[in-house]
């Protein structure tokens, strides 16, 4: 099996780190990783923001450095998202919606495709679990709260096999934290009041750490927590799970 | 975007001045979608209750015209007369012939957030008739001269207090006495006295029953009723999407309804009417006031299928914490941002924007409106029709030139972490709108694919 990795674009300029993670714990999950070095953007900033029509460029790409993979895996649910329902291609529609279905976020792919049972990793600190809104509801990595159906969790699962974990519980189990893409600058006020809830919530549960499946939420959350001089961190979930 | 009128960003703004306020606003609210939770959570056949409601509403939505025609042949049947109004203006004409032709100038209204969407009470009183709104929350916001925030509990945005003041003012209760049940009392003294003199009642219809050609009126405060059993005239507005086929349908919705709205089992009145008392009338005017056009936008056809709950308000983190009035239009919240722009599409341009798409008010939604998915298609549909701002629309294309060339995108990215100031901090080419609250990421050293360039590719 070969799998293609995709980071995107602000994970690779910012979160080096996180990228890191998920190609070395792929890895030691032996799974044989290649990362295409043309790669840019799943285009979900543009589409987001009703622009969808010019993410022909980065759906162009995408096809071409990804086709060719048993599954391409992401450490973001949101990119994920946005390339799952959202991937096309006017030329070769058949190949685009193709590959859409191959796209996994990094968790998913570890429970649901590699269904692993164990890692060798040690966290012994107290994490908040943050639910990113796109990978929960969107890609239903976790049960939500607003339906009736049985709870389950996929990243959570995959915390609880982390050595010395304590995860906090949360007073809203999936409040989104209103980073939304461009949402979090052209609704600014509201943006930053969802954010401090959000980590207001993870602090009076004693947090040490945050950590979620979506780096954007984690870095509209450190924004503030930095800004308010916290000592928590985020932590992308591949970095815990990778012993960091 | 009008000029005139400020869009949700700044209205939200303004309200996140005062922070306390908000965390009330939101933690009310909030605790009404846990009273919802809890309700619905009892019941194991929520989700098929939910797909069945969807699915009715599917079913009128495609024979809507069959539906609302064997509704008009059945209620006229009972003595009920029928009225269509074709827009907002249409509506509120019949409305007010209505009263003048018996010399009615004095019209108790309970709640009908379709008449707040034709701007019913404006149009009468500048006609000179006095309107009273029964609904004790809708009574507020009348006193207060303020629309309502919410289209379930339309002064969830006033504190008790400022009830308290108001209701000194208007209605003559000490100074600085807030106690919710000696001023619900003081309400209910006043109304009463208004319900027994007034001749005429306007009621909106939750639900018109196509099989029989009756409508049911749910409230909590009894207040349809007390309108309507002693008025010589009910006028009931309803919008065209609230038929439903058969009486049996009913079931369904009433069990919906209030779980979703306020997580009670049901609602304390759910009223039939089916037909005029003697020397009684009974009017109903049927009211499309664009809901064909929307029909007809096979994406949104869908937002029709809405029983007006308000669950996906309550939900919603970002109604919570920006108050109905900034959404500057009669329904609020995330239905009312795909409403709207169907209505006049540059001036909400905005408020499919006022969203981060988390999904909540979809998996709330109990006839499965697909919520956030429509906002995502609103937004494509606003920027093709050419309402996005030009310094957005610049930032954007020059974003997607870059990303759609790997070698633009990695002399820009070396070039001082292009990220820092592209993605998505620019879209508004104001740079530190980001910053103003938060701090900025902390730029690496080298990103991910330099690092792989450096330490496997050359393994
Ligand atoms: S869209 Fe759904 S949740 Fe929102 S008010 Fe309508 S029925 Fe209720």
């Amino acid at each position: 099996m070969t799998v293609g990795l995709f980071i995107p674009c602000y994970v690779d300029q910012f979160y080096p780190g996180a990228a890191i993670a998920t190609l070395e714990l792929l890895e030691k999950l032996g799974v044989n990783v290649v990362y295409p070095e043309n790669q840019t953007c799943c285009g979900q900033p543009m589409a987001n923001s009703g622009f969808e029509h010019l993410a022909d460029g980065c759906n162009k790409l995408f096809l071409k450095n990804f086709a060719g993979f048993d599954y391409v895996v992401a450490p973001s649910g949101s990119c994920v998202l946005h390339i799952r329902e959202h991937l096309h291609s006017d030329d070769k529609p058949n190949l685009a919606t193709e590959l859409s279905q191959k796209v996994y976020e990094l968790s998913e792919f570890l429970t649901d495709v590699l269904k692993i049972t164990s890692l060798p990793s040690k966290f012994p600190h107290k994490v908040g679990m943050h639910q990113s809104c796109h990978g929960q509801r969107g890609l239903h990595l976790s049960q939500m709260t607003e339906l009736v159906a049985p709870d389950f969790s996929k990243p959570g699962r995959l915390l609880q096999m982390v050595e010395g974990i304590e995860i906090i519980p949360l007073s809203r189990k999936d409040e989104c934290c209103g980073f939304g893409g461009t949402f979090c600058v052209t609704e600014e006020a509201v943006s930053v009041k969802m954010g401090k809830d959000r980590i207001e919530d993870h602090l009076q549960h004693d947090a040490e750490y945050i950590t979620g499946v979506d780096m954007s939420c984690l870095m509209h959350m450190e924004g503030i927590l930095k800004r308010q001089g916290s000592k928590v961190k985020v932590l992308h979930l591949a970095e815990i799970l990778n012993g960091k | 975007m009008q000029a005139e009128t400020k869009d949700h960003a700044e209205l939200a703004a303004i309200f996140n001045k005062d922070e306390a306020r908000v965390d009330w606003h939101d933690e009310t609210l909030w605790w009404v979608r846990q009273k919802r939770d809890k309700a619905v959570h009892v019941l194991p056949e929520w989700e098929t209750l939910r797909e069945t409601a969807s699915q009715i509403k599917n079913n009128v939505l495609s024979n809507l015209s069959e539906y609302l025609q064997q509704f008009e042949a059945n209620a006229q049947a009972n003595g009920i007369i029928i009225h269509w109004a074709a827009d907002a203006a249409a509506h509120n004409a019949i409305v007010l012939e209505l009263l003048l032709a018996k010399g009615i100038r004095k019209l108790v209204k309970s709640k009908s957030m379709l008449t707040e969407e034709c701007h019913l009470n404006e149009h009468l009183e500048s006609n000179g008739i006095e309107v009273i709104d029964s609904d004790l929350g809708e009574r507020i916001v009348q006193l207060a001269k303020e629309p309502p925030s919410h289209i379930v509990l339309p002064c969830i945005h006033k504190k008790k207090e400022e009830i308290g003041d108001l209701f000194h003012t208007h209605l003559g209760t000490p100074k600085g006495n807030a106690d919710p049940q000696f001023l619900t009392e003081t309400a209910r003294q006043h109304l009463r006295e208004i319900f027994l003199t007034r001749r005429a009642a306007l009621t909106g219809v939750n639900f018109a029953v196509a099989q029989t050609g009756e409508f049911v009126v749910c409230t909590n405060e009894g207040n349809a009723d007390m309108g309507a059993h002693l008025a010589d005239i009910h006028i009931a507005s309803m919008g065209i999407e609230k038929i439903i086929p058969e009486r049996k349908h009913l079931g369904v919705f009433l069990r919906l309804l209030t779980r979703s709205a306020t997580g009670q089992p049901i609602t304390t009145y759910s009223s039939h009417f089916a037909k005029p008392r003697q020397g009684k009338e009974i009017h109903i005017i049927i009211v499309d006031n664009g809901r064909t056009i929307q029909l007809g936008r096979e994406d949104f056809r869908n937002s029709l299928k809405c029983i007006r709950c308000g669950a996906c308000m309550n939900t919603c983190p970002v109604y919570r914490r920006s108050g109905g009035h900034s959404y500057h239009t009669a329904i609020a919240g995330p239905i009312g941002s795909i409403l709207a722009p169907n209505l006049d599409m540059e001036k909400y341009a905005d408020l499919p924007f006022a969203s981060t798409l988390c999904g909540s008010c979809t998996n709330v939604c109990p006839v499965k409106i697909d919520i956030h998915q429509q906002l995502y298609k609103w937004r494509q549909v606003i920027v093709k029709n050419g309402y996005a701002p030009a310094a957005k629309k610049a930032a954007m294309q020059l974003m997607s030139h870059t990303l759609s060339s790997p070698a633009a995108y990695h002399t820009a990215g070396k070039a001082g972490r292009w990220a820092l100031k592209y993605i998505p901090f620019a879209v508004n080419n104001k740079f530190n709108t980001w910053y103003r609250q938060r701090d900025m990421p902390e730029p690496p050293k080298q990103s991910f694919g330099e690092w792989y360039h450096k330490n496997r590719k050359k393994k």
